[in-house]
């Protein structure tokens, strides 16, 4: 937020006053929010309204991830996860963006590939499951394959609808310029997709956590999405409970690293 | 007798589509010389800005031939800065994009910009600005390249009532002391009679040029004036008659 130095009114410091009370109350709820749901999660299984062997407890939870961390594989669980995520990530939206470019450059191959993918973002992926496992193995590659799969189609359509709905006018007034197609790109077709870029990041954050964690469902020996799967098969919730929270930490953080990216990247000329 | 820098000689123009074909134009002549500033009327969707787009290269004609002696400039009803740009980068855009991006050039570019009142916007971002510096940065803009012949495709029309006036004051103010010829295309009877040397009348689809007129203001240029003048309700008059027939 920026500070203004002027001086200013009286009304306009209530109303900078009124605006960070506001802030305050929000975030206060937000917090007590989770409090009271964790604290009421507690109680019920504290005072057994509910069977912790079902539901688990954050108490629970708490001594499962500490019992990860002290058998050290804790950090190694969320360590192959977060690789074959970011990983998958980087190429989903890498070649991604590129073949958008291409389909951009290119009518024709747009046209021809137009019902592929089509049928390509309908189909669910995991139906591809064993044809993954067939053919890139048990490990981590497959599970790479399936992260890449749920999240490229998103890019590229993503990113192939910004490329073409730059305005044309811009595209006229460069033509009269006599700019080449290489020129048009670079100066006004890339440069005006930056905001779709952002927001197609992050779409593709989330495709990718459920890219990598479906893999994981499928073939794993190791990572998040197998002690989820390992704790549902031996019915220790608690495992499946604590796997689930850490996911959630990790995917709000990764989201938080794209809007941070945003922040650098767009800058707002109008503030 | 002073040079010609556009010629139209009879051109055709016909549109294609899967539903059939549209001639925009057919047979359209005329000239604009050195120094001139042309103004083109018509009725609306008659083809005008596909004669922009003509006389711009941009499109090829079905029949006939268009000549231009030198290069143009391309004015369009909107700014068209690009917002991730400042002011002096948005200058110097048509000099990159023609490779002749040279110090010169970009030096000549800022001079004018200074020279027309946009040299404390410089470094600021489009959104900053108001509607009317933001035109005149897009004249500026134009004139980077040192064009010898502007194409003006309703530049004013997406501006305010009080900007339009106050805009096409400073442009046509600059257009004339840079000496530039100018082919402007509006729907603007008033825009028209105030800015240019010539008015062409077109015909409705396919366009045709149905009347010229040379406007008899003598050295009164300055637009505003213009409107104030004696003679502005009488051309009024006639065009608009011609244009509704």
């Amino acid at each position: 937020m920026k500070h203004q130095r002027k001086p200013c009114s009286l009304e306009h410091a209530r109303f900078l006053r009124a605006r960070k009370k506001n802030l305050a109350i929000v975030w206060a709820l937000r917090i007590g929010l989770l409090v009271l749901l964790l604290g009421i999660w507690e109680l019920v299984t504290a005072v057994g309204w509910s069977d912790p062997f079902l539901t688990s407890s954050p108490s629970r939870i708490a001594k499962t991830i500490a019992g990860l961390y002290s058998d050290g594989s804790l950090f190694y669980h969320i360590g192959v996860t977060l690789a074959e995520t970011l990983i998958g990530f980087a190429i989903a939206v890498a070649a991604g963006c590129l073949i958008a470019l291409a389909l951009w450059w290119s009518e024709t191959l747009r046209k021809v590939l137009e019902p592929y993918i089509v049928v390509l973002n309908a189909l669910p992926k995991i139906a591809l499951g064993p044809l993954i496992i067939i053919w890139f193995g048990t490990g981590s590659k497959a599970i790479v394959f399936m992260t890449v799969l749920v999240g490229i189609i998103v890019a590229i359509l993503h990113m192939l609808n910004a490329f073409i709905a730059t305005d044309k006018n811009k595209i006229l007034l460069l033509r009269s310029m006599g700019a080449s197609k290489l020129q048009i790109l670079l100066k006004l077709v890339i440069p005006s997709s930056l905001a779709s870029f952002i927001s197609m990041l992050k779409i593709a954050v989330g495709m990718a956590w459920i890219g990598s964690i479906m893999g994981e469902y499928i073939v794993s020996r190791a990572g998040l999405g197998y002690l989820i799967v390992y704790g549902g098969q031996v019915f220790k919730l608690d495992l499946v409970m604590s796997a689930t929270c850490i996911l959630c930490v990790l995917a709000a953080g990764m989201y938080f690293l794209v809007v941070l990216l945003e922040k650098v990247l767009v800058k707002n000329p109008d503030s | 007798m002073k040079k010609e820098m556009l010629r139209f000689s009879s051109v055709t123009y016909i549109y294609h589509t899967v539903r059939g074909e549209t001639e925009a134009t057919r047979g359209l002549s005329f000239t604009v010389e050195e120094g001139e500033f042309v103004a083109v009327i018509g009725p609306s969707g008659c083809g005008k800005s596909t004669l922009l787009s003509l006389a711009a290269g941009l499109l090829k004609p079905s029949e006939g031939e268009v000549t231009r002696s030198g290069s143009c400039g391309y004015m369009l009803q909107r700014d068209e800065l690009f917002p991730w740009r400042t002011i002096e980068k948005n200058l110097y855009l048509p000099l990159e994009v023609s490779k002749q991006n040279s110090p010169e050039l970009r030096r000549r570019a800022k001079d004018l910009a200074v020279k027309y009142g946009l040299g404390e916007f410089l470094q600021s971002y489009p959104p900053q600005l108001s509607g009317g510096m933001r035109q005149r940065a897009a004249l500026i803009r134009t004139l980077a390249t040192d064009p010898d012949l502007l194409l003006l495709d309703e530049p004013f029309s997406a501006l305010d009532y009080q900007t339009r006036l106050n805009v096409t004051a400073d442009v046509a103010e600059i257009i004339r002391s840079e000496g530039k010829t100018a082919l402007l295309i509006t729907h603007d009877i008033s825009e028209a009679i105030s800015l240019a040397d010539r008015v062409l009348v077109l015909s409705g689809r396919p366009a045709r040029v149905s009347y010229t007129h040379e406007l008899d203001f003598g050295d009164l240029k300055n637009p505003l004036k213009r409107r104030e003048s004696a003679g502005f309700s009488g051309w009024f008059e006639i065009l608009w008659k011609e244009l509704n027939q």
